[in-house]
């Protein structure tokens, strides 16, 4: 006798009645399974095509639209700065962008340490301003980079120094969130033993917790340094300083490839802070 | 019991206690070269975003300024007096929130779809081919470097004002972002179940619909919701270059200086999102532990 799957199902579907009584638990609540994920994928696929509905979308508009995608496309090539010294200024734009990164890292890590212990359960006993602390770092999360970048605008005028305080203002408050979960998982033994030896609260801190969390705080800087190479590139677009700034102004002049040149050299420019980081987190020493 | 701590002659001692010094001391020292270099860096980069140290404390006083500002009306009374007054435009922001809302659900879904594709055409241990591979992977990653902004720029050129390119920019960086991820789920499966579909007769389709799809699934709507939530943070400031959403009208606030409209619209932003945030997180959980159930 052959098994090839049609002659399995041939014998299964003859069998099927004896099988169902034998094997109960295989045939029950398959129906019932099946149904609640088909509800569920028919309700998310509602809520979608109304989505399109109530957005406008319509075939002719995408049809349109992707034509002229595609004339777009044609007119990035080949990519260009369109002169010598326009790239000069674009890399120096670039530069911008990634002291931008950098500044606004540093700064969020430098205040988000503090405030990290502010809202770790661990560390401040007091339920009230703990949860003060989170609910007030959650508030500073929802709101974008780009709009901080509009508020610091109105603050300390154009330019990349608001740029760098709005990177600083959102991720602050990622900071604090990534630094309370550490600490409130760091281990207590080394921090009895601080206050077994007689160490204050302060003591305790600095040499029980901190020890712990520095290196976590390290390599969190960096992926955050990477992530806000990409974050930098667009808070120039409202005037925040950096290379959005020409980007944005490349579009809205219809400057096609001067756009598809500042777009390579933001790709090149994140793939090579990518490429530093990795080796960077690869090569930080034990304990440090 | 009693203790006693035996110390060893000086003559012993002292070679340890060179040796700790040593060690010590080369540590601090390559920790203070750590921090000169960072400390080199940060200067050249103050440099670089024309940090103005006189600028900063005459704008500091600014910020607590102008953030009393915002919770002042027009008329000069705070906020809390007229909450009617404050939320004048309280029928049309909210509009323009689900809006927002719709945007970021409509872009993260068309997005997860090109990301289910993307995310199994790239994994290496189901598609042979390295070629088509490594195209896909080269579009996921340009997909994920250029900024949705950037993106939504572009799209409001070609397809007109409106959400339609808000809602393609979101959905196109998604498909990067959540490829990346959804590809290293894919490569992390127990391949045996694909070797089963296989052994049975089955094709790539059918191993990967009965082999890999289940082992995924609750993975990648975890993901998927995850990418929702920084979506929607997204979608709220998109309509700053004219990609639909309640972005339009908060930059124009913030722009003409209506401050209480500014901090209207950021109440509701924060949330709206904080509401999401929830939802999505307790959502995540009921799926991982579907998935610990099985």
């Amino acid at each position: 006798m052959s098994d090839s799957p049609a002659d399995l199902r041939a014998a299964f579907l003859a069998r099927r009645v004896d099988m169902q009584a034998a094997y109960p638990r295989v045939f029950s609540g398959f129906w019932r399974a099946r149904a609640f994920t088909l509800v569920l994928a028919g309700g998310a696929l509602a809520v979608y095509l109304a989505a399109l509905v109530i957005l406008e979308f319509s075939p002719g508009i995408i049809l349109h639209g992707l034509g002229r995608l595609a004339d777009i496309a044609v007119l990035m090539l080949p990519p260009s700065p369109g002169g010598w010294e326009r790239f000069l200024l674009y890399l120096d734009a670039l530069g911008q962008t990634l002291s931008i990164a950098l500044l606004g890292t540093l700064a969020a890590a430098l205040l988000g340490l503090p405030l990290g212990f502010l809202a770790a359960r661990n560390v401040v006993a007091n339920r009230l301003l703990h949860l003060a602390t989170r609910r007030g770092l959650d508030s500073i999360r929802s709101i974008d980079t780009l709009i901080w970048a509009l508020i610091w605008i109105n603050v300390v005028g154009l330019g990349p120094f608001a740029g760098a305080l709005a990177i600083a203002s959102t991720d602050l408050a990622a900071f604090a969130k990534l630094m309370s979960e550490a600490i409130e998982a760091a281990d207590h033994r080394p921090v009895e033993g601080v206050a077994a030896a007689g160490g204050g609260h302060l003591a305790r801190i600095r040499f029980g917790i901190v020890p712990q969390v520095l290196p976590v705080l390290a390599s969190q800087v960096l992926y955050f340094f990477e992530s806000n190479t990409r974050s930098a590139t667009i808070i120039g677009v409202v005037g925040a300083g950096g290379i959005g700034l020409y980007l944005a102004e490349a579009i809205r002049v219809l400057e096609w490839r001067e756009t598809s040149f500042l777009i390579l050299m933001v790709l090149v420019t994140v793939a090579a802070i990518d490429a530093l980081s990795q080796r960077l987190r690869g090569a930080r020493p034990r304990g440090a | 019991m009693p203790h006693t701590v035996t110390v060893p002659p000086d003559a012993q001692l002292a070679p340890l206690l060179r040796f700790y010094a040593a060690a010590v001391a080369s540590r601090r020292r390559r920790m203070l070269l750590g921090m000169a270099v960072l400390a080199s860096c940060v200067l050249v980069a103050a440099a670089g975003a024309e940090v103005d140290a006189g600028k900063f404390w005459a704008g500091i006083g600014n910020f607590g300024d102008y953030f009393s500002r915002l919770l002042l009306l027009d008329t000069g009374e705070p906020v809390w007096t007229d909450p009617a007054e404050w939320f004048w435009g309280l029928r049309r922001w909210v509009r323009l929130l689900g809006e927002t809302l719709l945007i970021a659900y409509a872009g993260t879904l068309t997005g997860t779809i090109g990301a289910f594709a993307g995310g199994f055409l790239c994994s290496r241990n189901l598609v042979r081919t390295a070629p088509l591979r490594f195209v896909v992977r080269r579009l996921l990653e340009f997909c994920r470097t250029v900024p949705d902004i950037v993106f939504a720029l572009i799209f409001v050129a070609s397809f007109g004002l409106g959400a339609v390119p808000g809602v393609l920019a979101i959905a196109i960086h998604t498909t990067g972002a959540l490829g990346k991820l959804f590809c290293e789920v894919v490569e992390n499966i127990d391949i045996r179940p694909v070797e089963g579909i296989a052994s049975t007769g089955g094709n790539w389709f059918a191993q990967v619909r009965f082999g890999a799809l289940p082992q995924v699934l609750s993975n990648f709507a975890s993901y998927a919701l995850l990418r929702f939530e920084i979506n929607v943070r997204g979608a709220t400031v998109i309509g700053v270059v004219g990609a639909g959403g309640i972005g339009q009208d908060l930059i124009v606030a913030i722009r003409q200086f209506h401050t209480s409209d500014v901090s209207a619209i950021l109440l509701l932003i924060i949330l709206c999102v904080m509401a999401i945030d929830t939802l999505s997180e307790r959502l995540r959980h009921r799926l991982l532990s579907l998935e610990s159930r099985q």
